[in-house]
């Protein structure tokens, strides 16, 4: 399919580069931010925070601090004691710790004042008694410390969860191949780092009605978890979700900063506004988790693979936020890229005494991503097989289902790769160029949104309401979130595509519970896929209504009736129609108001078995990176000049939004591969390191590196105009693509991220000295895994359900439990 | 917790403005809270990330670092007063045009950089904009965009035709 200017044939908006419909609000500072609301008598409120990892709370005392002149109310963990959390099997967070703390920086109390600098004062005023317990510092000490427990409920000990999967007989897939290789990798954790810190604002009417804003990715599930904490109606509470100043994933749990402004503006009936500082924002979190992982993968002379064991431990920091799901991501897209017949994957996450791990970006896959595209490097290398040649070999095929019953529709990784091979120059410089330069290639898939809803339920995913008005004014209610990606244009785009309108004639209102149908949040890559398949069974609906009586008046079949530049016109003969305004006063006088709904649900998954709904997606995006690296020996420096990369998006909406999505994505991939990681002193403190802007290194202008984008549209009949994701997948095959340069480059493996100088400098020393030039993890724990569930792939005569391992229960309560994200 | 105001004069975006605020306060809350000029952000109050960037007498400073009180009778400008009456600034559009705003958050500090940078070199190299730049930290575009809006606003400033890349829309064929 031609991709870019020209487009798919007819469209006059889809597929044409454009402005986004919010650019001139953000270039003209008028977009307003959560920090940027003010009420009149707004009080503001300060959180403190444990200074202790691990430590019961013996006393809590504000009676100093609420004495302070200025301070309005104090708050503990005795006033919000209904527990909460983003999935269903993990609602164990408090707005403030009841009776344990669980890493630095988990609140203890709040207090409101009509200052900042008043609260700041009465938090020193609040006296908290601590006993200090023993912390768990990493996952590996997690496993071997089965009591004190972190939180009272866990799989096993300090293990949150444990899953075990088997899809056919690897053991067997292992004894058919010509060669298995097992390797060890680690990926440390990092965060989001969005530039806008947390902000949230509360206020309460005297009619008990409680409206909060708040910089939130996802404000139906802030929603729910108020109505929960605070025991109000929800149908009382109003959420609106500010524009977000950047998220990646950062802003999708329900926060407690949220929860105590809305209880405070209950208590004193003043509207109370919370600010986070950079350093709560790290303690916040939610970010990678850091993982190791085990991968065993038996290959054919050919490089095909046979069998594939994957293993992975999650350090899950001190709460269960999106963890579960993260854990089964760990395990669940190994399949989409290159053909798995027989699958295994064991995934364990842990409990530790450090800010909570949660969904970034690309959400628990870059880790076993670059697990999978670097052994691949090496199995290509023993087969002396050319890296591009042995993925493109084993392509999944579209329209197939995987080993765990993951349903592959468009597939354009093969465009992807060759396309990255001619930009880059592959066949003349890959094992060619001078010691120090060098190219890699890795690959990727992502979902475009989870197949199943956080919580169980059988509503759609997404909503949209349009209104017409007869000025010829139309706009879109819609609840999803505009995090910088575009999801407001989205919809616009759609609907003008459809009407016959410029988006810069719509309106959208978003993200407001009280004006807008649901829409489950900005996460998951779903945005485009899911509102826009909404917004577009919106448009067609008002569009039909238009028709019909716009051919009454023209006397014409309604077939005929045509919609571009806003008019409304017989096909036949251009010049007979009316503006698009007559035709909407043409409609509203036979019909009355004219508004429509849409509204979209992902197909069924195919899979039956406990863990499957973590995986399905409506479709899958997929690409394809060179990355070209300069490695001082002397210094152990990685400069990567350049990335090409192309990303196989179905259908671009926008171009322009496209490519900016896929620089983004690259410049993380970038930050995530050689330099950002969260960092803490392992000692009894367990604090972390470095919770500055200035500490935590991320790419600047003088390290990003130049990138070569090629947009690939293979469109997939499930997406809105055959629209996939990109705000996520393109960031996957960077880390691995920069790994196996560095091999290219100097001939030493760096199986970790990131790959700082210090790693790659001791890999060379150690190659010099004739040892191996690698610098990783030796080897993966042993883990009290649970009975596996044994799924037989479709091939094998599988119909998704699981044939062993499961408890019995009924299969609609196991596949659809919130095991989602 | 009350202290006697301070009370300056200044200019802002060629406005004069009297204001009275507490004295500890730093420029960026002067804007955002005394002035009500939120379009300024922050990022950090450190001094980390530039995004609360505002010019003070033509010349880039981070507002978070700055004391209100030092600023009597200076000239700041902040992205509230960078469009030429009802039309965007030749860095807006470019911007605009080119999805170098994604988020948006750090844009003005961006924007006002960008200004700075361009009444010095009319007609930048990449490189001098990537350090006149460096102190300024995105998340969400990789800066690729901003280089271009840039370089883009150049042309336009010095009158030139320009139009935006076909690549940087569309990708390269």
């Amino acid at each position: 399919m031609a991709g870019g200017k020209d487009g798919q044939a007819g469209l006059r908006v889809v597929g044409r580069a454009h402005r986004k419909i919010d650019a001139v609000a953000k270039v003209t500072g008028q977009t307003r931010f959560a920090d940027d609301l003010s009420l009149p008598r707004m009080l503001y409120c300060k959180l403190l925070r444990s200074p202790h990892p691990h430590a019961r709370i013996v006393r809590v005392d504000t009676t100093k601090a609420a004495a302070l002149e200025g301070v309005v109310a104090t708050l503990t963990g005795r006033d919000l004691p209904t527990p909460f959390g983003i999935l269903p099997v993990s609602q164990d967070e408090h707005a403030l710790a009841p009776d344990r703390v669980r890493y630095v920086g988990d609140p203890v109390a709040a207090v409101a004042a009509t200052s900042e600098e008043t609260a700041t004062a009465a938090l020193e005023l609040v006296e908290v008694e601590y006993e200090r317990l023993a912390p768990i510092t990493s996952a590996e000490q997690a496993i071997a410390t089965a009591e004190p427990r972190i939180h009272d409920y866990a799989d096993r000990g300090n293990l949150h969860k444990l899953i075990d999967l088997e899809f056919g007989d690897v053991e067997q897939g292992f004894a058919e191949a010509d060669l298995v290789r097992e390797d060890v990798f680690f990926y440390e954790g990092n965060t989001h780092l969005p530039m806008e810190q947390h902000a949230a604002l509360a206020d309460w009417s005297p009619d008990g009605k409680l409206t909060l804003w708040s910089s939130t990715q996802t404000p139906h599930y802030v929603h729910k978890a108020l109505a929960k904490v605070l025991e109000l109606p929800a149908a009382r509470i109003r959420v609106i979700a500010c524009p977000n100043g950047g998220g990646f994933g950062g802003k999708s749990d329900p926060f407690n900063h949220e929860v105590v402004v809305a209880k405070l503006a209950m208590l004193t009936g003043r509207p109370v506004k919370i600010t986070l500082t950079r350093e709560e924002v790290f303690y916040c979190h939610r970010g990678r988790h850091p993982v190791l992982m085990s991968v065993k993968t038996g290959v054919t002379r050919d490089g095909a693979i046979t069998g594939m064991h994957f293993k992975s431990l999650l350090d899950g920091g001190g709460y269960g936020s999106y963890g579960v799901a993260s854990t089964y991501y760990t395990g669940a897209l190994q399949t989409v890229t290159y053909q798995v017949p027989r699958y295994k994957f064991q995934g364990a996450r842990a409990f530790t005494n450090k800010p909570p791990c949660g969904p970034k970006r690309g959400h628990g896959t870059p880790q076993p991503r670059f697990a999978l595209e670097v052994q691949l490097d090496k199995l290509a290398e023993q087969l002396d097989i050319d890296p591009a040649e042995i993925r493109l070999r084993h392509l999944v095929p579209p329209y197939t289902l995987t080993a765990n019953y993951l349903r592959v529709g468009s597939m354009g990784l093969g465009p992807c790769i060759q396309k990255v091979l001619e930009g880059s120059g592959w066949h003349e410089r890959f094992r060619k160029l001078p010691y120090g330069h060098g190219i890699g290639l890795a690959c990727s898939s992502y979902i475009s949104g989870a197949g199943l809803p956080i919580y169980w339920n059988s509503m759609p995913h997404s909503g949209v309401q349009l209104k017409l008005d007869r000025s010829g004014g139309v706009t879109v209610f819609c609840g999803s979130t505009e995090i910088g990606q575009g999801s407001d244009s989205v919809l616009a785009d759609v609907t003008a595509e459809v009407l016959g309108l410029d988006p810069g004639d719509i309106r959208v209102v978003t993200a407001d519970t009280d004006l807008t149908p649901v829409d489950l949040g900005s996460y998951s890559s779903r945005v485009t896929l899911m509102t826009g398949n909404a917004a577009l069974q919106a448009a067609e609906r008002a569009r039909e209504i238009l028709a019909e009586h716009a051919a009454d008046k023209l006397g014409i079949p309604a077939q005929n009736v045509a919609f571009a530049d806003a008019r409304v016109f017989d096909i036949a003969d251009p010049e007979r129609g009316m503006t698009f305004a007559e035709a909407v006063q043409t409609a509203e006088a036979a019909v009355g108001t004219v508004g429509t709904v849409g509204s979209y649900a992902p197909p069924r998954s195919a899979g039956r078995y406990r863990g499957a709904g973590v995986g399905p997606s409506p479709a899958y995006s997929y690409s394809a990176a060179v990355a070209e690296v300069e490695v001082d020996p002397e210094s152990g420096i990685v400069v990567v000049p350049r990335v090409w990369i192309a990303h196989d998006v179905g259908q671009c909406i926008n171009p322009a939004a496209v490519v900016g999505q896929v620089e983004g994505s690259i410049y993380m991939g970038l930050g995530e591969a050689l330099m950002e990681e969260m960092a803490y002193r392992e000692d009894r403190n367990v604090v972390h390191k470095i919770p500055s802007l200035l500490e935590y290194k991320s790419p600047t202008t003088l390290e990003m590196c130049d990138v070569v984008t090629y947009l690939i549209e293979d469109p997939d009949p499930n997406g809105p105009f055959g629209a996939k994701e990109v705000g996520q997948g393109p960031l996957l095959p960077v880390p691995p693509a920069v790994a196996n340069a560095v091999y290219d480059a100097v001939g030493v493996r760096i199986d970790e991220v990131p790959i700082t100088p210090e790693k790659v400098l001791r890999a060379i020393k150690r190659r010099g000295k004739g040892e191996a030039g690698r610098v990783g993890p030796d080897s993966f724990p042993d883990i009290p895994w649970p009975e596996p569930i044994r799924v037989p792939p479709p091939w094998e005569g599988g119909d998704g359900k699981a044939v062993s391992g499961e408890p019995a229960r009924p299969v609609e309560m196991r596949t659809r439990r919130g095991d989602q994200g | 917790m009350s202290v006697s105001k301070a009370t300056i004069r200044i200019t802002v975006n060629g406005d004069p403005v009297e204001v009275a605020f507490a004295p500890h306060k730093t420029l960026l809350e002067v804007l955002r809270e005394d002035l009500g000029l939120t379009g300024t952000k922050h990022g950090c109050e450190l001094g980390e990330c530039g995004t609360c960037t505002v010019l003070l007498d033509g010349t880039p400073v981070l507002s978070c670092l700055e004391l209100g009180v030092a600023c009597e009778g200076r000239r700041v400008d902040t992205v509230e007063g960078m469009a030429r009456g009802p039309a965007l600034h030749p860095l807006q559009r470019a911007f605009a045009e080119l999805g170098a705003a994604q988020c948006g958050y750090c844009t003005p500090g961006f924007l006002l950089t960008a200004q700075a940078l361009l009444e010095q070199h009319p007609k930048p190299t990449r490189q001098q904009i990537k350090e006149a730049l460096a102190g300024n930290l995105c998340r969400c575009t990789g800066y690729l965009k901003i280089y271009q809006a840039v370089e883009l606003a150049a042309a336009w400033l010095r009158g030139e035709d320009e139009r935006p890349g076909e690549e940087a829309l569309y990708g390269r064929r």
